[in-house]
């Protein structure tokens, strides 16, 4: 099992004839993904690596009934209007590629969501893979890099960052510890699903056995994790990774993420870290100690 | 994106907000006219991108204009927080009778745009949250549903404040809300909102941020208020090597190789992505290294931008070698960032093999790129050396080639 898709998730590109939508289709179908359309307006007719390409989401749904997903990868500009097609068409989960969209917007998609019943990714983020299965979006790049980082197995990942998602990935497979499901959650400020949202999820996943998750300065999202883990008593023991140490030092300079930014106490890496470790969550001071903590975990956990 | 208090007022003004008189003076002169125009008694506030004016002596009153002539002169070369003033806002001194304090923001884990109101203005939010929380109310309210004054008037009332001073403060806080929302702020703040003596209601300060994100979206607005596309309007000024990574940057649309900060230590850093070049910095400083410069590269950059960032920063003053380091890359080609930061090297007249102390970019094209590596004899490595452990090396190959 993993999380959120699997070997038969059927999903649409919306904005696939452009460059970067392009590749990730010819990646994502290598990877044995169940791309059933693209979208591109005006361009209904064409197609990509055999994709058809449509005009509009209705008819994709017209002909194929239910779609399980779309991974969203249009302008800043237009990428609002994109998610609002398909959550009209009943796709329920949703992962927005493109970054750069003003926080005001990126609230409004998330809101139509939760009326819809909805899950959004993102945004700027690299999608998510269960490896072995499926994989939606850019994360791990061409299908044998994907292979050569990510294996399956029972640690899932959540991280705002889409390479260091890839790095721990490979660092656990290099540990000989695969990977249930992976997902690169995304950078902004806010974002569809946060960590303690997908939370449960994993939970309910007989097959994630441990969590390990990459965190920055900014945001409460930490804070929100810690809370859940308090509350629900969760079986999986979660091992997270901060960065960003020095800019605790650097009040109101942004780096990294849109939404990396250190204005308050609450932002700095220092309070995370002690606010999570109080949570009973690990914190590992290197990527290459996030094996050993977690075997160390699991252990301690059957003992 | 932070606006200065004069420039938020502008915002305010355009919407209809009350507000005391005030112009902006740039010299004593101008301060002595101002004052005079306005009437005194007079406020001098100093207009930097930072709180604690008050307390840094940023903000003085004047009864006569040769008084606020010679504030002018006193309160400009203060700087608040490191930062400089830009002007002095000439401003008519009220007389308050209450303060007030409201501001919209974005709550990231709800996801919704939050009011914060009190009828406890003039200090600090934080302590009146903490020490008289049926002071402050807060409303999270939609994006999508039509925004409608009585969110603002809930908002209010819920602290306590009724009769007049209900019916003419809500449509004050209702046009905060819709401005937050039509400018794509993610700050708009008045604190404090005043009743004056004579039962006028005014804004007396203001701060407003905009997203650097919808900049593009606003550009008739921020032309009106005089805000200039090369602005940053970060915690401090940039500087001409920032200034220079940014035309490195922008000079060529294939990939990033950008957010340049520049640092005054002796490594220099070509490192990426996102949250790998935080985790690189990291791990450099913690093997005591000096890093010279914060960049990201990522999304693919082509040869030129890889070749023209190396070359800004082995230029840098102080820097003797540099370090190539990314997490596993997927997007990213390992074997055109080989070439370009080679090429680079070149051309800035230095060996590659001396100027690059490590290149660590495991990932997509690794083979060529490794390929192209050893040629011009560099030391790499691949995913099997940590980030950690590749920053370390770097570090120690600085520290063995001596001071």
């Amino acid at each position: 099992m993993s999380i959120l898709i699997r070997r038969d998730t059927t999903f649409i590109v919306q904005g696939i004839t452009g460059r970067e939508a392009v590749n990730l289709t010819r990646e994502n179908l290598d990877y044995g993904a169940k791309i059933v359309g693209g979208v591109t307006p005006g361009r209904a007719g064409r197609d990509v690596y055999g994709v058809p390409v449509y005009d509009c989401v209705r008819d994709i749904v017209a002909k194929h009934g239910k779609v399980d997903g779309s991974v969203v990868c249009v302008p800043p500009a237009f990428t609002r209007d994109a998610v609002f097609e398909a959550l009209e068409h009943g796709i329920e989960l949703i992962v927005v590629v493109t970054e750069n969209i003003p926080r005001r917007e990126v609230a409004q998609m998330v809101e139509l969501a939760g009326m819809r019943g909805a899950r959004i990714i993102g945004p700027n983020c690299l999608g998510l893979i269960s490896p072995g299965e499926a994989k939606m979006g850019g994360i791990g790049g061409p299908a044998a890099n994907t292979r050569q980082a990510y294996t399956k197995g029972n640690v899932g990942i959540m991280s705002r960052s889409g390479g260091m998602t890839t790095e721990i990935a490979s660092t656990l497979t290099g540990a000989g510890l695969g990977q249930s499901t992976a997902v690169s959650i995304g950078g902004d400020a806010i974002i569809g699903s946060s960590y303690a949202e997908l939370m449960p999820l994993f939970e309910a996943d007989p097959e994630t056995h441990a969590i390990a998750i990459y965190s920055e300065p900014g945001g409460r999202m930490e804070a929100e994790l810690a809370d859940w883990m308090e509350k629900n008593r969760s079986r999986l023991p979660v091992v997270a990774f901060m960065a960003g140490r020095f800019m605790d030092e650097m009040k109101g300079m942004r780096f990294g993420h849109a939404g990396t930014i250190v204005e308050g106490k609450e932002d700095t890496t220092a309070e995370k870290i002690a606010r999570m470790r109080a949570a009973g969550i690990s914190v590992a001071e290197r990527i290459e100690e996030i094996p050993g903590l977690i075997r160390q975990r699991l252990a301690e956990r059957r003992s | 994106m932070r606006f200065y208090e004069y420039e938020s007022k502008a915002l305010f003004a355009k919407h209809r907000m009350p507000l005391p008189k005030s112009r902006l003076a740039h010299s004593a002169a101008e301060a002595r006219a101002a004052a005079e125009m306005i009437g005194l008694p007079v406020v001098l506030k100093s207009q930097v991108l930072s709180g604690g004016r008050m307390k840094a002596g940023a903000v003085k009153f004047a009864d006569t204009a040769a008084e606020a002539a010679k504030h002018f002169d006193t309160i400009l070369p203060i700087r608040v927080n490191g930062q400089e003033a830009r002007a002095i806002l000439v401003e008519e001194k009220s007389a308050v009778a209450q303060e007030y304090f409201a501001s919209v923001t974005w709550d990231g884990r709800r996801k919704l745009p939050v009011l914060l109101f009190s009828d406890m203005g003039g200090i600090d939010i934080e302590e009146v949250a903490h020490r008289h929380p049926d002071h402050l109310s807060k409303t999270h309210f939609s994006t999508l549903l039509p925004l409608t004054p009585r969110i603002a008037k809930e908002a209010i009332a819920a602290t306590g404040v009724g009769g007049s001073a209900l019916t003419r403060l809500t449509p004050i806080v209702f046009e905060l809300m819709q401005l937050f929302l039509d400018f794509d702020l993610t700050l708009a703040e008045i604190n404090p909102l005043a009743r004056l003596e004579d039962g006028r209601f005014v804004v007396l300060d203001g701060h407003v941020d905009m997203e650097a994100e919808a900049r593009g979206r606003h550009a008739a607005l921020l032309a009106e208020l005089g805000i200039g596309e090369d602005e940053t309007r970060q915690a401090r000024p940039p500087t001409a090597f920032e200034i220079a990574g940014r035309k490195v940057n922008e000079a060529d649309h294939r990939g990033v190789a950008g957010n340049v900060v520049e640092f005054d230590g002796d490594l220099g850093l070509v490192i990426g992505a996102g949250g790998g070049s935080l985790t690189l910095f990291d791990a450099v400083r913690k093997h005591g290294g000096r890093p010279a410069n914060y960049c990201e590269i990522g999304g693919n950059p082509s040869v030129s931008k890889a070749c023209e960032l190396t070359k800004l920063i082995l230029a840098k003053p102080g820097v003797r070698k540099i370090a190539v380091m990314m997490n596993v890359v997927s997007n990213t080609r390992v074997d055109i960032v080989a070439r370009g930061v080679v090429k680079g090297c070149i051309e800035a007249g230095r060996k590659p093999s001396e100027a690059i102390a490590i290149f660590r970019i495991p990932g997509a094209w690794e083979g060529e790129g490794f390929k192209i590596l050893t040629k011009y004899g560099v030391e790499y490595c691949d995913r099997t050396v940590s980030m950690y452990e590749a920053a370390g090396r770097a570090v120690a190959k600085l520290a063995k080639a001596g001071a």
